[in-house]
């Protein structure tokens, strides 16, 4: 059975009997290739906002693969995910022609100032039409890494398409775990949050450098929010502790709290209970439930043991070998044949 | 917070010592610049008493501070680089030229331009932040050993566009006669090396203020965050090629600071003052000092700077006027990339984390978990699943 022949996920029917609700991403008909591997193909996906959806399916069906490219690490081989409808991430068209965009500019100046010393014969206008030139590059290549708003339109007014980059992807209003812990393992608790928080805060350069009063009030308040995160994924007074220091379950809480600190409306969280005692893993779901609840998240988990999800998840995916095999709410993913074969094996015959 | 709360406590109740410590970790800058002004003291106190008074007289001692203070100026930059955004640059110096060519085409009878110096420490080190970043852009997106390599090539390149462009540098001669340093109310005259002595201390303690506050502040921390894992940094929100640029930019502009001081002391730029050993030697500065320790690594170049200008040499004349068999006619100047190499190895074996370090370097060294091994191996996992 293939992808296509399975229905398509109408606007209307995923969302618990609210069909206005908006949706916060949808990705639309994601394939990714690597070499002659299929990784995921052709998955369809939307998530609401104010939901918690769950991908679930046995090791090797693609979640991850998938989840990465969510979060911006790679671009799919075909297909588009839209944020808040939006395209942020597909495939790459005509990047090729990026490079002249950065080097046009100072060409052009070049050229004209070229002309004018010849005309004027004069050193002076050497010198400034070679200033000239060097400002255009900088400024272009400045654009090229920085990537501000005017810069994209221009390229995409080209016709240049740039997948979005993880950071990109943040900064639209999505936050990630990781499966493996990647904590910033030498720098304490609190550090770890700041660095979340990077994009909420203004201070530039020469703030920091002249330690104006704007620099020092931001680093207060940006302390206490901190703070705040830290409570309220349960880690009161650890502040002050290395990341590699706290135990798996705390580092784990950690790396929610970093993700919450740049303020996502969407948060991705990569099999957040793996490695975790029963106790620990009800811990997090109550906390996962809570966020929902008291911050108006949306989340989307990646699981790959079933029974986790099933208390909290609004409705449930279930991949494997990377196509999507069932799709509904738990009670009735449950039930699905194909998601029991999935993960027993098939009945012998 | 409760590390500054901590700190309040100390300055409370600790002995002396410790209660320093704990001013010195609230009021940073003032740490910073009383500590500046005792050693600005201190050095030329010490260069009157011997054992070193009996090496050289104390205004060749000062002399020697402020060619130390040169590169205590490219170890600051550098560590930024390296120390602390993790970037290894393999051609440093290529800036250092470019702050002192800057500072030759502004202030010499070459140009016919004299452009008061405190202005040309600015455009030196803007023009070596420019370069910084045209080299950067392109080539930040590249890896660890991509990025050196890449690094090596232009430290080479510049000093030999130097080289051959004869009609805008004079070549091999180099570019002579700048003018020395003008400051209102300062004689800057050759045989006095005192005004360069303070200059150079008056511009170290600003740069070291001013890189403290960097690292302590949110660009620092981004630096920190790419340095322990660059993929868990972009997907927190951090633009790394950005971040990385502006790391690669601020210490190519410390080194044209210390470009700029350098030609207007000598007088004279010319491009086999800019060759990779240069690069190299402030690497094995940093690397000994500390990275990541702005102090360490301050010390570190300070002290071998010392050694082997001033050590070696009189080291020479020791066993000379000694006469001792052998060793008399080895001339140990000669030797001093050797010297580098052992203690570079020696250190690598008993002490990684270099003289001074910092206690996060400490502490990265120090375990086995981190492994950058493990890290690429992570992310292949993932790519494989």
């Amino acid at each position: 059975m293939t992808a296509e022949s399975l229905p398509p996920p109408a606007a209307n029917e995923l969302p618990l009997g609210q069909p206005k609700t908006r949706l916060l991403l949808s990705a639309r008909n994601i394939t990714k290739r690597f070499g002659g591997l299929i990784a995921v193909n052709d998955i369809s996906f939307d998530i609401p906002e104010g939901s918690i959806v769950s991908l679930i399916g046995p090791n090797g069906a693609g979640k991850t693969t998938f989840f990465n490219i969510i979060a911006g690490i790679y671009d799919p081989t075909s297909g588009r995910i839209l944020v808040n409808n939006r395209t942020m991430v597909a495939r790459p068209i005509r990047t090729w022609l990026e490079p002249f965009v950065w080097f046009l500019p100072a060409v052009v100046v070049g050229i004209l100032s070229g002309i004018a010393v010849f005309s004027v014969n004069d050193t002076s206008v050497a010198f400034i039409g070679g200033a000239l030139t060097l400002a255009a590059l900088i400024v272009m290549l400045l654009a090229a890494v920085a990537r501000p708003a005017r810069y994209q339109r221009l390229i995409g007014r080209i016709g240049i398409f740039r997948s979005a980059r993880p950071n990109d992807m943040v900064s639209a209003g999505i936050g990630r775990t990781f499966q493996n812990i990647r904590l910033f393992q030498n720098m304490t608790a609190e550090e770890n949050v700041l660095v979340g928080m990077h994009i909420k805060l203004k201070a530039q350069l020469f703030d920091a450098m002249l330690s104006t009063p704007r620099n020092r009030r931001e680093e207060i308040t940006s302390r206490e929010r901190a703070e705040e995160l830290l409570r309220l994924v349960g880690l009161r007074g650890v502040g002050g502790e290395l990341a590699k220091n706290l135990p798996y379950g705390d580092q784990r809480r950690l790396e929610v709290a970093r993700a919450l600190a740049s303020d996502p409306s969407l948060l991705l969280l990569d099999e957040p209970t793996a490695g975790m005692n029963p106790r620990e893993t009800s811990d997090m779901m109550a906390l996962i439930n809570k966020l929902r609840t008291e911050l108006g998240l949306t989340v989307l988990l990646i699981e790959h043991d079933m029974k986790v999800v099933m208390g909290i998840s609004d409705r449930v995916t279930v991949l494997d070998h990377g196509e999507r095999i069932a799709e509904g709410t738990p009670d009735e993913v449950r039930r699905n044949p194909r998601v029991i074969e999935a993960y027993l094996g098939a009945p012998a015959s | 917070m409760t590390a500054a709360t901590g700190r309040l406590n100390g300055l409370r109740n600790g002995p002396t010592w410790s209660r320093i410590r704990a001013f010195a970790g609230v009021h940073r800058s003032t740490t910073v610049i009383a500590a500046m002004a005792i050693v600005a003291v201190l050095l030329p106190v010490l260069a009157l008493i011997p054992p070193f008074s009996v090496f050289q007289p104390q205004l060749v001692w000062v002399n020697g501070f402020s060619n130390a203070g040169v590169f205590v100026l490219l170890a600051l930059g550098l560590n930024i680089v390296v120390g602390m955004a993790g970037l290894l640059d393999l051609g440093y110096a290529a800036f250092f030229a470019i702050g002192a060519y800057t500072y030759a085409y502004g202030a010499s009878p070459f140009s016919g331009v004299h452009a008061p110096f405190l202005a040309m420490l600015v455009l030196g080190a803007l023009t070596a932040a420019t370069f910084g970043v045209l080299l950067g852009a392109p080539t930040l997106r590249l890896r660890g050993d991509y990025l050196a390599i890449v690094t090596l090539g232009f430290g080479e390149i510049v000093p030999i566009v130097f080289l051959n462009s004869d009609k805008f540098t004079e070549g091999t001669n180099g570019i002579g006669g700048l003018y020395p340093p003008s400051l209102p109310g300062v004689e800057f005259d050759l045989l006095n090396p005192w005004p360069f002595y303070l200059l150079m201390m008056v511009i170290i303690t600003v740069v070291m203020v001013l890189i403290y506050r960097l690292q302590e502040s949110r660009i620092g921390r981004a630096w920190m965050a790419i340095r322990e894992d660059e993929l868990a940094a972009a997907s927190n929100g951090l633009n790394t090629v950005t971040t990385k640029l502006l790391a690669f930019a601020l210490g190519a502009s410390t080194a044209g600071l210390a470009g700029v001081f350098n030609a207007s002391k000598l007088t004279l730029v010319s491009p086999d003052q800019f060759l990779s050993q240069v690069s190299f030697s402030v690497l094995a500065m940093i690397v000994l000092g500390g990275l990541g320790n702005i102090w360490g690594v301050a010390l570190g170049a300070f002290i071998i700077y010392t050694i082997q200008v001033v050590l070696l040499k009189q080291m020479n004349t020791f066993f000379e006027s000694l006469q001792v068999p052998i060793l008399q006619d080895i001339n140990f100047v000669q030797y001093q990339f050797l010297l580098y190499g052992l203690a570079l190895v020696i250190m690598m074996l008993f002490r990684p984390e270099g003289l001074f370090p910092s206690q996060r370097r400490k502490r990265e060294l120090h375990t086995q978990t981190g492994d950058a091994e493990a890290e690429a191996a992570n992310i292949l996992e993932e790519g494989a699943l």
